[in-house]
């Protein structure tokens, strides 16, 4: 039990997207309350690998508050999409069993486990994902709302954007234009929301169509891997039914 | 020569002002900007949505007053300034929480899923250092709900089109650039020592340019890595900032760091249990008897040391964090009564901190954020068994140095250009970057206030800079410009070759042992002494050290080098701005001066930059500033405006003492009425 433990990692090494890829292995000592992250720390202060014992270039990796809530950290770990700063090593590889770590597959790489995910900022100006204001001068308290109309936003304004959604959902590929759900989703809570719900109509004009809300093929792999355990699929199902509400009535009310 | 027009420079160009930095200080700066019509280059490490403001967990500060307790800004100021202590300069911190009831409406406008009362409006609950509800929450983690509003609305002005003096859009040019993923290298100043830009490197590509501003604002929050693990995310490193000091910023009180009670130990970083779950009635506990062998739970009422409530009658659990720390760390060191393992059979440095007797859908609805991380991350159920939590690092009070212009009533002058500006003409900050509102400790709640107030400020301040400014810095000169980008190339350079035995990871995690042990909750001036050698043979070492990595790609290795290098000059100007400072006062205490001396110490440290000739960096008090802002001279010193609230022994042992005097005041106002 007390006796000095490792834990030992196999992590996809890639310079770019065009180089090529190759795994490297690292064996580190355990530390109480160790996560994918400390470990990951713990290789850069020794950069050497455990099988050929090779000096290497530390990996790189995103990171920041490393308590999930910033989504900085996603990546596969065992081929599993999630954050590596929650993925605690006694959980992950319980009996000191190799923990792989690869880049997410679905957004450009950059390089190591770092890939690029602006496509999802930018998803969110598709959509509109704002309320409207019409200053930060004082104007007031804002319109008043029931705690339920609260409970139901709160857990939709907890989204990321870490990407575990998209990275999970087989309709977000290379052949395909899909938003994906995070963002349908942010569709649904400023639509909640009583002044937000205002420009409803130009949220919903942007996810109408394949590359939208329609794009969708219910396989239900976003909301297994959700970080925060965001209900996406029932987003997809109100905005869906908004959607069509919108455009089949849409224009009696235009 | 003045520019063209309010929009274009000379030679045609769209004139922006930088902000460095994409939490609270930086996209609030960045909207009051817009609004004045200001376009704006956003530069940030990392993308704006993942900054540390996402950490923030219990609530902002503002006096609503819709309890009926009869709560005001002007007992939110008095007990802030009491709070601190009394080192923080009192007109900044009346134009904060004058503006904070305001600040939290347009939040809630904003969309921000605020926690609500049965009747739909604003729900607020209790924080440390006041016995009023004055906290506004969205479950426990405010700080991500409210950076996301402000990101939401800065993601808007990314999409609107900057329009020319006669409103007609410029093609190809939005109110936002963003710069996600760029480190700031350095300020480009020019002969008159005017900031007209910055040096920044992509962190993807590594490519280095200098980009010019008519002003900079910094928003880069505040250095918790150079303690080495702390509740900081991990760039937190203070870079920035301490780029601008050693180009002749003034930092101030540096030495004032805040360390939180509650937060939960781990091998990469300390992870905080806010303050409310104690403004929610968790109770913090150790058992009486040293060597209790029980699970916290099967541990009877009367066996139970609730030491602060016991030592603090007057606010119990939330007596503000300086001292809850304090009190936390003399009943783990120095009495041995930190929380028994039976397995290691020693008293762990860990304290009960309870919230077991809330029925589990308050603590649900209100707090399930933080129990969240507290399952995720030891693996405990905290509705079952009280979480073990201890002290750790979180924030500075202390940060560049800014000015503010007082009104005749002992407020603020809105608009003025002193507002949120540096010693440096031109170069702005807001957040935790700099050192205004929270003089020796910092309230809970008072931080998400003071980042989102100080781009307020920040904003109209440098827009009425902006506008009287002589000439725009983009007809500075290209000369300027392509000199500052080739200084920080040939740095850059140099650091990749460097390949000495040293490794720079494992020379940070020395440093920020040492400034952990040493310079944090006690302070000892034989201790910080041998901190001082330790930190010049560190900077010394950091010469040395390997750069591991000589990729021309993402290359963080390269970074952390120069991190690096900035984290020592900061660590410098903490620990002798603590060896210097003879007295206790709010976060910073030294047992063998355990007063407040305000005949010697009422007064702001002040620290100035100069190059040793051992080509290590030195630190140099000063009592004095003088700056130069669009022709007119400003001479400050070191003095406190204490003029609103009047310095008073801090004591929190009796009910009502951090607000006494806005009660007198209100008793004599309205002397028909009778209190109840």
């Amino acid at each position: 039990m007390s006796q000095a433990k490792n834990v030992k990692l196999k992590i996809k090494r890639q310079e770019s997207a065009e180089g090529p890829a190759r795994y490297d292995h690292f064996e580190v000592q355990w530390l109480p309350q160790m996560n994918v992250i400390s470990a990951l720390m713990e290789v850069r202060k020794n950069p050497v690998t455990s099988d050929t014992k090779e000096k290497v270039a530390p990996v790189n990796w995103e990171s920041n508050c490393l308590e999930e809530v910033c989504g900085a950290c996603t990546m596969l770990i065992n081929g599993r999409v999630r954050q590596a700063c929650t993925a605690l090593i006694d959980q992950v590889a319980p009996g000191g069993e190799e923990i792989t770590l690869e880049p997410m597959s679905k957004f450009p790489l950059v390089r190591d486990l770092v890939v690029d995910r602006s496509r999802m900022f930018n998803d969110l100006k598709t959509v509109k994902a704002w309320v409207q204001l019409d200053g930060t001068h004082e104007l007031g308290a804002g319109p008043r709302q029931s705690p339920e109309n609260q409970e139901e936003a709160y857990p939709l304004a907890r989204c990321m954007t870490c990407g575990s959604c998209l990275e999970a959902c087989p309709q977000v590929n290379d052949s395909s234009n899909f938003i994906g759900p995070s963002a349908i989703s942010q569709v649904r809570l400023f639509n909640l929301h009583p002044s937000g719900k205002m420009h409803a109509k130009e949220r919903l004009e942007a996810i109408m169509g394949e590359d939208g809300v329609a794009g969708c093929g219910k396989a239900q792999n976003c909301v297994e891997v959700c970080p925060k355990d965001i209900p996406l699929v029932d987003s997809i199902t109100q905005v869906s039914r908004q959607a069509t509400k919108h455009m089949l009535f849409g224009w009696l009310f235009s | 020569m003045a520019a063209k027009t309010a929009i274009r420079s000379e030679s045609g160009k769209v004139r922006r002002v930088i902000v460095v930095g994409g939490g609270l200080g930086g996209l609030m700066t960045a909207i009051k900007l817009c609004e004045a019509g200001v376009p704006v280059d956003l530069f940030s490490l990392v993308p704006v949505k993942r900054s540390h403001s996402v950490c923030a967990q219990g609530g902002i500060n503002a006096s609503v007053n819709t309890k009926g307790e009869g709560d005001s800004p002007r007992i939110h100021l008095e007990e802030t300034a009491y709070g601190g202590d009394f080192l923080a300069n009192q007109p900044p911190i009346k134009g904060m929480t004058d503006a904070a009831p305001g600040i939290v409406y347009m939040l809630d406008r904003m969309g921000v899923p605020f926690n609500r009362t049965p009747e739909g409006l604003l729900d607020f609950r209790r924080f440390g250092g006041t016995l009023f509800h004055r906290t506004a929450f969205a479950g426990a983690t405010t700080g991500q709900q409210l950076l996301y509003a402000l990101d939401e609305q800065v993601r808007r002005y990314e999409t609107v089109e900057v329009e020319d003096e006669n409103g007609m859009a410029i093609p190809g040019e939005k109110m936002v650039r963003k710069f996600e993923f760029w480190d700031m290298l350095s300020l480009v100043q020019d002969g008159q020592g005017v900031c007209r830009g910055i040096v920044a490197q992509d962190l993807k590509s590594m490519q280095i340019e200098a980009f010019p501003g008519d002003a900079v604002c910094l928003a880069t929050g505040g250095p918790g890595i150079i303690f080495g693990k702390s509740t900081n995310s991990v760039i937190n490193t203070g870079t920035a900032a301490s780029a601008a000091y050693q180009q002749g910023a003034c930092y101030a009180n540096g030495e004032f760091i805040q360390v939180h009670p509650t937060a939960i130990p781990a091998a990469d970083k300390l992870r905080l249990i806010s303050e409310s779950a104690r403004g929610e009635g968790g109770r913090v506990w150790v058992p009486k008897n040293p060597k209790e062998s029980r699970r916290g739970r099967e541990v009877p009422e009367s066996e139970r040391d609730y030491f602060l409530e016991r030592r603090y009658p007057g606010y119990g659990n939330l007596v503000p964090r300086d001292i809850a720390s304090r009190e936390l760390f003399v009943t783990c060191f120095h009495e041995g009564r930190g929380v028994y393992n039976t397995r290691t059979a020693k008293n762990e440095s860990e304290v009960y901190l309870d919230l077991t007797h809330i029925p589990k859908p308050t603590l649900k609805r209100k707090l399930a954020g933080i129990l969240e991380i507290y399952e995720k991350f030891v693996g405990e159920d905290p509705y079952d068994n009280p979480m073990r939590v201890f002290p750790a690092v979180h924030y500075s009070m202390g940060g560049l140095w800014v000015d503010f212009e007082r009104s005749a009533d002992g407020g603020l002058v809105h608009g003025s250009p002193r507002n949120q500006a540096t010693n440096i003409p031109g170069l702005y900050a807001a957040g935790e970057v700099e050192y205004q509102y929270h003089g020796a400790n910092r309230l809970g709640a008072n931080s998400l206030l003071s980042c989102i107030w100080g781009g307020m400020a920040a904003g109209p301040a440098i827009a009425s800079y902006r506008n009287n400014m002589g000439s725009s810095a983009y007809d500075a000169g290209s000369n300027l410009f392509d000199g500052a980008k080739k200084r920080e190339q040939a740095k850059y350079e140099a650091i990749l070759k460097m390949d000495g035995p040293e490794n720079p990871f494992q020379l940070h995690a020395e440093l920020g042992q040492m400034m952990l042990i040493d310079v944090t909750i006690e302070r000892h001036n034989d201790r910080l002494d041998q901190v001082l050698a330790k930190i010049e043979e560190i900077d010394a070492r950091s010469r040395k050290v390997s750069v591991l990595d000589t990729s021309s790609r993402m290359n963080q290795s390269a970074q952390f080098v120069r991190h690096l290098q900035n984290m020592i000059v900061l660590a410098r100007v903490i620990a002798q701005g603590a060896r210097n400072r003879d007295e206790s006062r709010g976060a910073h205490f030294k047992p063998a001066f355990k007063e407040r001396d305000d005949a010697n110490w009422q007064r702001s440290t002040l620290a100035m930059h100069r190059e040793g000739t051992n080509g290590h960096g030195q630190v140099n008090y000063v009592r004095e500033l003088a700056y130069n802002l669009n022709g007119t001279q400003v001479n400050v010193s070191d003095a406190v405006d204490v003029g609103l609230v009047k310095p008073r022994p801090r004591k929190y042992e009796t009910a009502g003492a951090a607000s006494a005097t806005a009660a007198d005041d209100k008793a004599k106002a309205s002397p028909s009425t009778t209190s109840v």
